[in-house]
């Protein structure tokens, strides 16, 4: 880590950049405060909290930017166990959170094409895609990204990532840990966790290796502690979409997670949540709902469609119609009761073993009954995406459950998250608004 | 003149299609001709040409569907085709069951339910497979009318496999058929086969419930009839003016404005 680099990171990030976000957040929130403008004609105007947001993301990517040869730098899926490199004060960036901000910004083809070049086939997921282009290209709309010290699959969400991450390995000539989560098909067993944990306790040596020194349990512990305070946060943050009208939608949801995925295991994200829930419990006391005249409220599944997030809100909003909960949103709050700072491993194991994508499709029928149960809804959109294959998987059987076990109506909408090549406008368009008809507004 | 108490208007891909009702909601007036280009002078010409018939000066409420519905500027309401052809069949006919709606840009299954409201629905990818266009363009392909490929389609003593149901691949393998000297008939069966098979296979993803009803352009054209009843074992019924329902069924709700 040369002096240098060191306090260049620190004068960019720390003193210009760190300041100047706050200034642009400050302004924006004054912005909001004092615009009378309607935001639109169907939505209630953008959460405050929104304008912190931005500034957390920005932040974290102008980290990255500077972090080499600062910090040593971990890419990991999302599904991975990240308190590790926290607290050994990685810097920790996610390829498909990346991708994620990519597709928001319409800059998914420009950069997947780049990986289509390379002869990377279409039908790979498109986080993927973009990522793989990225690194090839050396483009992204965030500046720069920094080159990884290490790298860490975990199988947890799907396959892809294995392969994905080898490529990554080979061209950046960095180790990959991969941690294999076996798939849980009813219960979880013992054996699987200790093979988990098995898996943690090797990737610590790698990492400790890696950072030149030892692992602080305590520190573990302590990341631990506050992952599992933002998990609980985000989940209670949901739950406030349990109020008739909703105070926040999914859409909103996708948007603020962002955080949690990124930051987890931060002080400062943890007080982001509070902040956020704050804010909605002001929404809720104040009756405020995040559509303006709510008459249905839906259930989503799977990852959204990142470069129409603000499009679906509206052509739902016109017929009074809101998505209040979703599967994935809620994945990353439903596992905060497992989480024990107390034996961070273990409950790493445990908690990385159970995501939605590793259980079965049953399980997830389940657990969308509860959701409707629990939020009052009226009906399901399932996204088929075409690029997330495991969470496809099981849809149409599920559907048809919801539809004749249940008597709830449910539309399977065929799209992708982050490439608009495999998405029809048009028949999209014709689904949703049928099936809102079905619905009876 | 016409009794015209409320209009529908379905704007389709290939034809645009307007449909008058009187008071007790039965046909009095239609017209149908080739969606153009151009589509506002279209539109307002044929709003034109509903007045004309009509025995009235007021302006007659209107509802418009199909894929350029949001392009009618009078329209007191937009529906979807999905909700207008139930609408529209479940009038015609008395009765639900599953409608099976091939147009020129989708393909789509309807299931109604016996009291009208529409149950659950499919629709085609996104691509022309399984689509009237699928036919249009084989139809081209080959050189035969589209309103008499059905009648030779049926015609043939044998059949030919065509793999692809993608309308441009088709459209390859065609030309390879037709180098290697296979009669028409029996490559126009094979099309047929191949676009009704997907069809079938969106019909059994949801659930058939009797009976089968076919609305569309497509209706007319007998083979794919014939085929769906072959594959599906069951009869097909059809409406008396199966390209018109989805008018018919915008002119019912607009009844309702």
């Amino acid at each position: 880590m040369s002096l240098g680099k060191k306090l260049l990171a620190h004068l960019q990030v720390h003193l210009l950049g760190t300041g100047l976000l706050r200034f642009q957040r400050w302004n924006a929130e004054l912005a909001q405060r004092r615009s009378k403008k309607k935001f639109g004609e169907h939505l209630a105007p953008p959460l405050h909290i929104s304008a912190r947001t931005k500034e957390l993301i920005y932040r974290h990517y102008l980290m990255g930017r500077y972090a080499q040869g600062v910090k040593k730098v971990a890419w990991v899926t999302s599904g991975a166990p990240s308190e590790l490199f926290r607290a050994m004060d990685f810097y920790v960036y996610y390829p498909e959170n990346h991708s994620a901000v990519c597709g928001t910004m319409r800059q998914c083809v420009s950069l997947a094409s780049y990986a289509e070049e390379a002869g990377y086939a279409r039908d790979l997921c498109s986080y993927a895609r973009t990522d793989i282009g990225a690194v090839l290209s050396g483009k992204t709309p965030v500046g720069r990204l920094p080159k990884p010290d290490v790298l860490m699959a975990c199988t947890n969400i799907c396959q892809t990532v294995l392969f994905w991450y080898r490529v990554l390995a080979q061209h950046f000539q960095v180790p990959l840990i991969l941690i294999d989560t076996p798939f849980v098909y009813a219960q979880i067993e013992d054996h699987a966790v200790e093979y988990v944990k098995r898996q943690l306790e090797d990737a610590v040596s790698i990492v400790e290796r890696i950072a030149g020194k030892p692992l602080k349990w305590s520190r573990l512990q302590k990341v631990t502690q506050l992952s599992k305070a933002t998990s609980e946060l985000w989940l209670e943050i949901l739950y406030t979409a349990r109020h008739v009208p909703a105070p926040l939608s999914v859409f909103d949801q996708f948007i603020q997670m962002a955080p949690i995925v990124e930051m987890r295991g931060e002080a400062y994200t943890v007080d982001f949540y509070a902040s956020m829930l704050k804010e909605l419990r002001q929404r809720v006391a104040n009756g405020m709902g995040v559509v303006k005249d709510e008459k249905r409220r839906l259930l989503w599944d799977n990852l959204p469609i990142w470069f129409r997030l603000r499009w679906m809100a509206e052509l739902l909003a016109e017929r009074g119609a809101v998505l209040i909960a979703s599967t994935y949103t809620h994945a990353w709050g439903e596992l905060a009761p497992l989480i024990d700072a107390q034996r961070p491993l273990e409950s790493a194991a445990r908690v990385y073993l159970l995501p939605i994508l590793n259980r079965s499709t049953g399980d997830k029928l389940r657990l969308m009954l509860e959701m409707v149960s629990q939020f009052q809804l009226h009906g399901v959109i399932l996204h088929s995406d075409r690029s997330c294959k495991p969470y496809s998987l099981g849809q149409m059987d599920q559907r048809d459950r919801l539809i004749h076990e249940h008597r709830l109506p449910a539309l399977l909408l065929e799209a992708d998250h982050n490439d608009p090549r495999s998405f029809s406008e048009g028949q999209a368009v014709n689904q949703l608004q049928a099936f809102l008809e079905v619905l009876g507004v | 003149m016409a009794d015209i108490v409320a209009l529908g208007l379905d704007v389709g891909s290939t034809t645009t299609k307007i449909v008058g009702v009187d008071s007790l909601g039965e046909m009095t007036w239609h017209h149908l001709e080739k969606t153009e280009a151009r589509l506002a002078p279209q539109l307002a010409r044929l709003l034109a040409l509903a007045q004309q018939h009509s025995a009235t000066e007021h302006q007659i409420p209107l509802v418009s569907t199909g894929y350029g519905r949001n392009l009618v500027p009078d329209a007191g309401r937009r529906v979807t085709e999905i909700t207008c052809h139930a609408h529209g069949v479940y009038r015609a006919l008395g009765h639900g069951g599953s409608l099976v709606d091939i147009g020129g840009q989708d393909s789509k299954v309807i299931l109604i339910s016996s009291h009208g409201e529409v149950l659950d629905f499919s629709m085609s990818d996104k691509c022309a497979a399984g689509t009237g266009r699928f036919l249009e363009n084989t139809a081209h392909r080959l050189g035969v009318n589209l309103e008499t490929m059905g009648d030779l389609a049926l015609q043939a003593s044998q059949e030919v496999s065509i793999s692809s149901t993608c309308t441009v691949f088709a459209e390859t393998e065609v030309i390879s058929l037709i180098a290697n000297g296979v009669a028409l008939e029996c490559i126009l069966k094979g099309l047929h086969r191949a676009l009704v098979r997907r069809i079938v296979a969106m019909i059994r993803a949801l659930g058939l419930i009797p009976p089968l009803i076919l609305s569309g352009g497509v209706a007319w054209n007998k083979a794919v009839c014939a085929m769906l009843e072959e594959e599906l074992e069951a009869k097909v019924i059809l409406p008396e003016h199966p390209q018109l329902m989805g008018a018919y069924g915008a002119a019912l709700l607009a009844l309702k404005i």
